[in-house]
């Protein structure tokens, strides 16, 4: 007779193995967001560009909320508050840290980009957007932590009050410095509190513009694995019985709080980068009032309109609902109207959501087109 | 003591402001478990309809006859009663027994309807409007030098005279005790043959006529009347909710007593402290008192039953 730790050593892959099976997701989404900013973004419009990579936003945020209301069924409304977070986190480093580190680019004044593709401006908006996430995750981590505890309404409120305290002492913030040499002489903890306040922080350089989403779609494609592979994994099926059941779950010895708040810094992290891409976006000023509860409330409707736990819908909302109101730009005062129905109607006939918690590959509709009915 | 004197007064005419409020959102609480999010846009439907129809009597100013404001109260309270039960009809109806989120994706649905048909060119329009001054500004009488208009006098009376008609139906009359009891057990309720569907429309109607003299109310103490959609309004609805939650929602008694905390702690902070942070305090007060009593002030903590 074997001990048990002998025999998980003989289920354990060998190193090699293990060592790929880790790595290739990273290959392949270095791969996929390479082939999309050289095959794909050179060859749209700048109108078709920018919403490539508004829709790589859009999946981003919207997936990353999925962690806590699709997977673990908690009903969170401070979605944008994390997501504010991550971006100013990530465009008081980039902006700020940029011309501390490089000085005052040549083109484009203090706003300007600090070299090109994979230069060192954008290496630095790398780690500005995995400081914003980390930044993220541990405001979600103090925030959970307390507030997991309580009922599903009650979250809601605490999350929905959480979100407006960050917009308003966002709002508080002094005005950002653009004096370079008064940058150059500040230290980061008087540069924190110049933010921008209501105006928003209007300087951030520009990395994510319609012909260059690399990093966009990067992140969009290690969200989407993180997904899954939570999804899949003994992690993720602990959160899914969460949803369906808490008694039930902590019944089976899930420690359910801790469940919940891990998959609430996960999804905090991922907001944060979401920010952090969004604050760095051509066309988007960082400001307090567009991260509000409206926005919390827009990223809810793309995970229940997708439906909740399920990533392909969750994905083919996100984009949808990037895609529509640019279509119907003419009819902009009927466009929310027919959101707004089509947000109760769905509720009442569909109430899972498109998709319901399938992936949109598990549907029935291909087992009866493609297979034989099985005896 | 004079600024003191002031912001009592200020607090005591927001907190009934707050108190009309949140009466709408427990009330619901109390017998449907979920939180209205559409609640807010009733209140803002009911300011703008009081503007339209004191235009359309063509009261317009402080020499309008002295049943001008009551007339204009009953209008407003009546079309808002009428659109709270539309709404529970259509929307919330169909999804009784729906899992809690999806009617509340359906309340932000219906929130978000109303703030955009409200919006229309035909309906109230994205222009700004200010609301006529039904009643005088000149003072009535002084407190430490503070002085006292008809307005805030009327806001608070107004605001007591209907908080004590709530109490009467709601732990005096049949139609309250119906009321209680299908929140304390719908099933059992029906099968008591208590008619849940009636009392459910009732206390939707009950709240959205709170709602409209909420929202009339804010038209004559501030005149100004902000386009539905804007975010104002959604922050009015959100302060008087976190009023209903500390107070402890579902819970007619703790609502009046959260909302004139919270309008408390927001016009003393604002005077004393920062102005700008003013929504901070109170969402700050809403965390800590979830955090130490998640029933809040005056609620039952609930048991989880398997």
């Amino acid at each position: 007779m074997k001990s048990l730790a002998e025999r998980a050593a003989a289920h354990r892959p060998p190193l090699a193995k293990a060592v790929v099976w880790s790595a290739w997701p990273i290959v392949a989404a270095l791969g996929i967001a390479y082939l999309i900013q050289i095959a794909l973004a050179p060859a749209l419009s700048d109108f078709h560009g920018k919403l490539l990579v508004d829709i790589g936003i859009a999946i981003i945020l919207g997936v990353s909320l999925n962690f806590v209301n699709g997977y673990a069924g908690q009903f969170s409304l401070g979605h944008a508050g994390f997501m504010a977070i991550g971006g100013y986190t990530a465009a008081a480093l980039v902006f700020y840290g940029g011309l501390k580190l490089f000085g005052v680019p040549e083109e484009g004044g203090i706003s300007g980009l600090h070299g090109g593709f994979l230069g060192p401006g954008e290496l630095l908006l790398l780690a500005g957007c995995l400081v914003g996430g980390l930044v993220a995750a541990l405001a979600g981590w103090v925030v959970g932590l307390p507030s997991l505890r309580l009922r599903g309404d009650y979250l809601a409120i605490v999350t929905l009050g959480f979100g407006e305290i960050v917009r308003v002492l966002l709002q508080q913030t002094d005005d950002v410095v653009t004096d370079p040499a008064k940058i150059e002489a500040a230290g980061p903890l008087e540069l924190a509190d110049h933010l921008g306040g209501g105006f928003g922080f209007s300087f951030t350089p520009d990395y994510v513009d319609p012909k260059n989403p690399f990093w966009v779609w990067l992140f969009v494609v290690v969200v989407l694995l993180a997904a899954y592979r939570l999804k899949m994994s003994s992690k993720g099926r602990a959160l899914l019985a969460v949803r369906e059941n808490e008694i039930a779950a902590e019944a089976m010895g899930i420690p359910t709080t801790r469940v919940k708040v891990n998959a609430f810094v996960v999804s905090a992290f991922f907001a944060g980068i979401g920010g952090a891409l969004y604050a760095h976006e051509l066309g988007n000023s960082l400001r307090p009032a567009d991260l509000g509860f409206q926005k919390s409330i827009d990223l809810v409707i793309i995970v229940v309109l997708g439906g909740m736990g399920s990533i392909s819908g969750v994905v083919v909302a996100a984009a949808g609902l990037t895609i529509l109101p640019e279509l119907f730009r003419e009819f902009a005062e009927y466009r929310m109207i027919v959101y707004a129905l089509a947000l109760i109607l769905m509720m009442i006939l569909r109430p899972n959501g498109l998709f319901g918690i399938r992936e949109i590959w598990e549907l029935d509709v291909w087992k009866r087109l493609f297979h034989r009915r099985a005896r | 003591m004079t600024k003191f004197v002031a912001v009592c007064l200020q607090t005591l005419t927001l907190g009934s402001l707050y108190a009309l409020i949140a009466l709408g959102y427990t009330l619901v609480y109390g017998v449907l478990r979920f939180i209205n999010f559409a609640h807010s846009d009733v209140v803002t439907i009911g300011a703008w309809l009081a503007f339209v129809f004191a235009g359309a009597l063509g009261w317009a100013g402080t020499d309008s006859p002295f049943f001008a404001m009551p007339v204009i109260l009953m209008l407003t309270m009546a079309a808002c009663a009428t659109i709270g039960f539309t709404i529970q009809r259509l929307a919330y109806r169909p999804l009784r027994h729906a899992p809690r989120l999806n009617v509340l994706i359906t309340a932000i649905g219906v929130s978000l309807l109303l703030q955009n048909l409200g919006q229309l060119p035909w309906v109230f329009g994205t222009q700004p409007q200010s609301m006529p001054k039904l009643l005088s500004e000149r003072a009535l009488f002084y407190v430490a030098d503070v002085k006292v208009p008809m307005v805030d006098l009327v806001v608070v009376g107004l605001a007591v005279v209907l908080l004590v008609a709530l109490e009467v139906l709601v732990f005096h009359s049949k139609m309250g005790k119906a009321m209680r009891a299908v929140s304390y057990d719908e099933r059992t309720a029906a099968l008591m043959g208590i008619n849940v569907d009636r009392v459910i429309s009732m206390t939707f109607m009950i709240g959205s006529g709170l709602a409209a003299a909420g929202g009339m109310i804010y038209g004559l103490k501030y005149n100004q009347l902000s386009q539905t959609a804007d975010a104002l309004w959604v922050l009015l609805g959100l302060k008087a909710f976190v009023a209903a939650v500390v107070g402890g929602i579902g819970n007619v008694r703790g609502a009046v007593a959260g909302a004139f905390l919270i309008a408390f702690i927001e016009m003393f902070g604002a005077a004393y402290r920062s102005p700008q942070m003013r929504d901070v305090y109170v969402f700050a007060i809403l965390i800590i008192v979830l955090l130490f009593k998640p029933g809040g002030l005056l609620g039952k903590a609930a048991v989880e039953k398997v």
